[in-house]
């Protein structure tokens, strides 16, 4: 991928560190995370609870705040960094508007004493400067895109008395207002009930698809990356260990880490009788293994998994960070 | 078997723990700098009342009538035989002062414990059980509270006499709503949480409940209260006395003192103002106290403190190291 | 439930209904409100037998949990335990079940007190029944639990915090196990965790079902989790049971037009069989659980609908040997 270097991606992130100063000791939140977001592209970034995807994210929205810092690596926008000087000032000139995001809960990113309508006009006025009516329609025809009926009444109405579901599409709304370039979704479904969960899932795909919009995914969830993303970066400790093209990495995952995740996910169309675990727990990032953080845990584990490993690049345009395993996968051997 | 045995052993050896948690509150306590004042006067306060007999240069009752009304010792014709001065009877002035905080700290401690103990019980026990419980209670509450506090104490100290003991009672009465009040809500809080269902279900009884599973999570609030009481108090009972409701003489009450002071206040300006300075001061260092401990009390608080401080310091050494680059490039 | 059956199923509910007050509305507040919370739920959990039980949240299936284990008073209908009733227990009784039935709860957070030890939390039940003294005599059976759910032999000295949420359910599952119970309500037990440690605990879960003839009414939103670990499904939607079967029956032919709308929205994490797959979506919004319609409960949202499901309630009616359903036009 970073052969074609002639047209830049949209978004690089590269070597991302991000600590957060706590009193039990320094949390390494990112530990060199690397990935790139192409034009029209859907990236889905999937991990468990605490592998910093929220805070990946967040370092590109410039929202990292004390007791956090960004400790080193780079962020490129459309080829410029957002971690200088200049590339702070612009982030918060362009956040919200080129690139904006949504969030797991958005009862609590949407204000309880304004209306909805409130909250969208508020957006479009501070940001494109659209005057009030003007502000009104647009916000009827937003409300209209992300599938709400009776736009008009809805904008009428305070958070509270929406249910979940409609809440994100709100959220949604918001996110969409000011058309942005890439459009950041951190577990925009997790809270709610699968049934709303697929609306809105086949929401943003259409979205996406309409708009050509550039998509960040952030989900714990495998079945919600295979229904809607191209690339996926599968997280571990802070650090990327897979990525790919969705479907070779879902059809033959390569890191032991990504194999076990994808075993250990239920499927509703196979029955098994044992459920497939990964043992143990994952590291603490405050003292995080040298080597491969996953190698406790890895039933592959070598020697060398205690050497910093880093993503490598393979054949099929994947990339691995798992020493053994690229070393497998390129002599042909299958990890028994 | 082994299992038992290993877990027993663990048991017993946890106690380094505890003091690892003691000396990191002892380097956050460093960095606050009022707490640590308070905490350190409200130290010396202590010990000062706790041996007072023998550091008191004189009886604090002694009176001495051929050196009345004699001035601190930086005047003219002070004597370092009696630092403060002396009063109107001759009695030193010092050694009153050191004698009245025994006074003042028994009485804040004990309202606090009897006007707690008697509030925290009702609490609970309206919280938890509710019902009819809570609200003959809360209307008790609420009728007391409306009634005028000194009122009742005129009334009650006008049937028994003063004396230590109905200070005590009177204020002990006058206090306990506020922490009825303040556990009641909590308990309210607490008792929705998951481990108090779970302790229901697995069958323990109300008041096992209550006592091992609602009140030590309210200590560090009830704590803070009791000390922010306690300041309230020592003021309460200084008015008392000042009113000639509280202490009565021969015995040394900070409050007494200030209003036999008042009588000289042109005169001599010290009788009041070094017993009005000692109440001051234990009111600042308890109140600096307790803002310490509601800090520390709240785990977010605490986390973004330390942050705070964490910044500050990588900042500087930014700082430094900016600052170190320039001068070598100034050097070359 | 037919007479010639040997032996009564464990638990056994006809016709539960649960209402919460809700305060009053009007102007002169004459009207009273209630949460239909649970409204006419029939089931029953035979020994050593798991009921999943999955709906959205708050179609009633914490409620229906809470009610069997006598947790929240019942409004109508009765609840069977061991072939007792138990709709009417007191205190005392309600106490005494407690050794029989045990509840593993959702948050594995906040369902340890943070302020006491592993060994006392787990030693508690133990002590409360005098089956031990003192948590000297406890130490034995705590290790022996604590070691047989998965945890370390220290564990029992530390405290809350010190442990990941996968281990803090497996704390409150041997806090569960102390009493030897013969029924669990697990309620949401690993929507808290994450997948790599979801499955740790399932197998946990199902390795003491084996062992100890255990029964569940296991709750989840997670329908593939649910298929794997139970023997029959009911699905619940706005306080009522639409749907119980066979965990296969409900999969592989499902009856109600829920059911089939749930099943076709989890995602399958495989790209080409997720995008081949056909996606039933129904649009409409969950009836108001102060204000439930008459008739069907899913009628706001269900493509079949008729005249006959506006007005009438669908009864829950045996389709298959064994696969019941609440629909009219299915
Ligand atoms: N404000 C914060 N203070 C301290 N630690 C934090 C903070 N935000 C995130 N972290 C830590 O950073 C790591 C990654 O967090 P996050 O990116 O939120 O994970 P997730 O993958 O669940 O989104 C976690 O270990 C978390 O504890
Ligand atoms: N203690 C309570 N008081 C009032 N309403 C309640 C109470 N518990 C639950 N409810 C209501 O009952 C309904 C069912 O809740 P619940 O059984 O918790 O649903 P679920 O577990 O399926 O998410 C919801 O509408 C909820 O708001
Ligand atoms: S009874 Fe009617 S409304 Fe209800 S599910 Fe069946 S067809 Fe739909
Ligand atoms: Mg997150
Ligand atoms: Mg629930």
């Amino acid at each position: 991928m970073r052969a074609a270097a002639t047209n830049t991606p949209l978004l690089e992130v590269e070597d991302l560190q991000v600590h957060f100063y706590t009193r039990a000791g320094v949390v390494q939140g990112a530990r060199g995370v690397s990935f790139q977001v192409g034009y029209g592209e859907t990236l889905g970034i999937v991990g468990e609870s605490g592998s910093g995807k929220s805070v990946s994210v967040q370092a590109v929205m410039g929202l990292i705040h004390t007791p956090g810092r960004i400790e080193g690596g780079d962020i490129r926008y459309k080829g410029r960094s957002l971690l200088d000087a200049a590339g702070r000032n612009y982030v918060r000139r362009v956040r919200g508007k080129e690139i904006s995001m949504i969030f797991q809960d958005p009862m609590t990113s949407l204000n309880p004493v304004f209306t909805v309508g409130t909250q969208i006009t508020e957006v479009l006025r501070h940001h494109l400067g659209m005057d009030r009516a003007a502000a009104r329609r647009r916000a009827v025809e937003l409300l209209d895109l992300v599938e709400i009926n009776a736009p008009t009444k809805r904008l009428k109405q305070y958070p509270h008395e929406l249910s979940g579901g409609m809440r994100q599409r709100v959220m949604i709304a918001i996110g969409l207002a000011c058309e942005p370039e890439l459009l950041i979704a951190d577990e925009p479904t997790t809270a709610l009930d699968v049934t709303i969960q697929a609306q809105i899932l086949e929401l943003l795909a259409d979205l996406q698809r309409r708009l050509r919009l550039s998509v960040i995914l952030i989900t714990h969830d495998l079945g919600v990356v295979a229904e809607l993303c191209h690339r996926v970066a599968v997280m571990y400790a802070g650090r990327i260990v897979e990525v790919g093209a969705a479907d070779t990495l879902f059809a033959d995952p390569i890191h032991p880490y990504t194999q076990g995740l994808l075993n250990a996910t239920p499927r509703l169309d196979a029955v098994s009788e044992r459920m497939v675990s990964i043992d143990g727990v994952p590291p603490d990032l405050i003292d995080p293994p040298r080597g491969c953080a996953f190698s406790p845990r890895c039933a592959h584990a070598r020697k060398g998994c205690a050497q910093r490993q880093a993503l490598t690049p393979l054949s099929d345009g994947r990339h691995v960070c798992c020493w053994c395993a690229v070393n497998d996968h390129i002599t042909g051997a299958t990890p028994q | 078997m082994t299992q038992s045995i290993q877990l027993e052993t663990a048991l017993t050896d946890r106690r380094h723990e505890w003091l690892a948690k003691l000396r990191e509150l002892g380097r956050e306590l460093w960095r606050d700098k009022a707490g640590l004042i308070g905490v350190v006067l409200m130290t010396a306060l202590v010990l000062m009342a706790l041996v007072a007999p023998w550091i008191a240069p004189h009886d604090p009752a002694e009176q001495d009538l051929t050196a009345r009304l004699r001035p601190p010792v930086w005047y003219e014709k002070g004597t370092w035989d009696h630092v403060f001065g002396t009063d109107h009877l001759g009695r030193d002035v010092l050694s009153r002062a050191i004698h009245g905080a025994r006074v003042s700290l028994l009485v804040g401690l004990l309202v606090v414990v009897l006007a707690g103990g008697f509030g925290v019980v009702m609490g609970l026990m309206a919280g938890y059980l509710g019902g009819r419980m809570d609200a003959f209670v809360m209307r008790w509450i609420d009728t007391q509270v409306a009634f005028p506090g000194l009122l009742l104490a005129l009334i009650i100290l006008a049937v028994i006499g003063p004396s230590l003991t109905t200070v005590v009672v009177v204020l002990s009465l006058n206090g306990w709503m506020v922490y009825g009040r303040m556990t009641r809500g909590a308990v309210l809080a607490v008792r929705q949480t998951p481990y108090v269902e779970a302790a229901e279900i697995v069958g323990c009884r109300w008041p096992r409940i209550i006592f091992r599973h609602i009140l030590p999570n309210l200590t560090s609030p009830l704590l803070t209260l009791a000390i922010l009481e306690f300041a309230r108090i020592v003021l309460a009972e200084a008015a008392l006395s000042f009113l000639g409701l509280g202490i009565q003489p021969p015995a040394t009450s900070w409050g007494l003192d200030v209003a036999v002071g008042k009588n000289y206040m042109f005169m001599a300006w010290w009788l009041v103002t070094i017993p009005g300075t000692a109440i001051a001061i234990t009111v600042l260092a308890i109140n600096l106290v307790a803002s310490w401990m509601r800090l520390i009390s709240d785990p977010q608080e605490r986390e973004k403190q330390f942050a705070r401080h964490m910044t500050r310091r990588l900042r500087s050494k930014v700082g430094q190291r900016r600052k170190l680059s320039a001068g070598q490039e100034a050097i070359k | 439930m037919t007479p010639t059956e040997p032996t009564p199923p464990l638990v056994q509910v006809e016709d539960l209904s649960v209402y919460f007050d809700a305060g009053r509305a009007g102007f002169w507040g004459q009207e009273r409100l209630k949460v239909h919370a649970v409204e006419g739920v029939n089931l029953e959990i035979r020994a050593g037998e798991t009921l999943g039980l999955v709906g959205e949240s708050g179609s009633g299936k914490s409620t229906t949990g809470r009610a069997i284990l006598r947790r929240v008073p019942v409004s109508s209908g009765r609840i069977w335990f061991r072939g007792k009733e138990i709709t009417h227990a007191g205190r005392e009784e309600i106490r005494g079940l407690s050794r029989h039935m045990q509840l593993v709860f959702q948050d594995p957070y906040a369902s340890l007190n943070p302020r006491l030890k592993i060994i006392d939390i787990v030693a508690e039940p133990l002590i409360v029944h005098g089956l031990v003294k003192n948590l000297h005599e406890a130490a034995a059976p705590v290790a022996r639990l604590l070691a047989r759910v998965g945890l370390p032999a220290d564990a029992g000295a530390r405290y809350p915090h010190a442990f990941s949420g996968g281990q803090r359910q497996r704390i409150g599952i041997a806090r569960a196990l102390a009493l030897k119970p013969e029924f669990i309500v697990a309620d949401e037990p690993v929507s808290a965790l994450d997948v790599s440690i979801r499955a740790q605990v399932v197998n946990l879960l199902q390795d003491l079902q084996a062992e100890y003839d255990l029964a569940y009414l296991f709750i989840a939103h997670d329908l593939a989790v649910v298929r794997h670990i139970s023997h029959r499904i009911a699905i619940m939607y706005a306080g009522k049971i639409v749907e119980i079967a066979g965990r296969d029956q409900i999969y592989d032919a499902p009856v109600h037009p829920y059911t089939e709308a749930l099943l076709s929205a989890v995602p399958v994490p495989d790209p080409p069989v997720q995008r081949a797959r056909r996606r039933i979506a129904y649009s409409g919004e969950a009836p108001d659980p102060l204000h439930p319609p008459v008739g069907c409960r899913f009628q706001s949202r269900c493509p079949l609908v008729s005249q006959q499901c506006r007005e009438k309630t669908p009864p829950l009616a045996e389709r298959q040997s064994g696969q019941w359903a609440a629909c009219w036009n299915r």
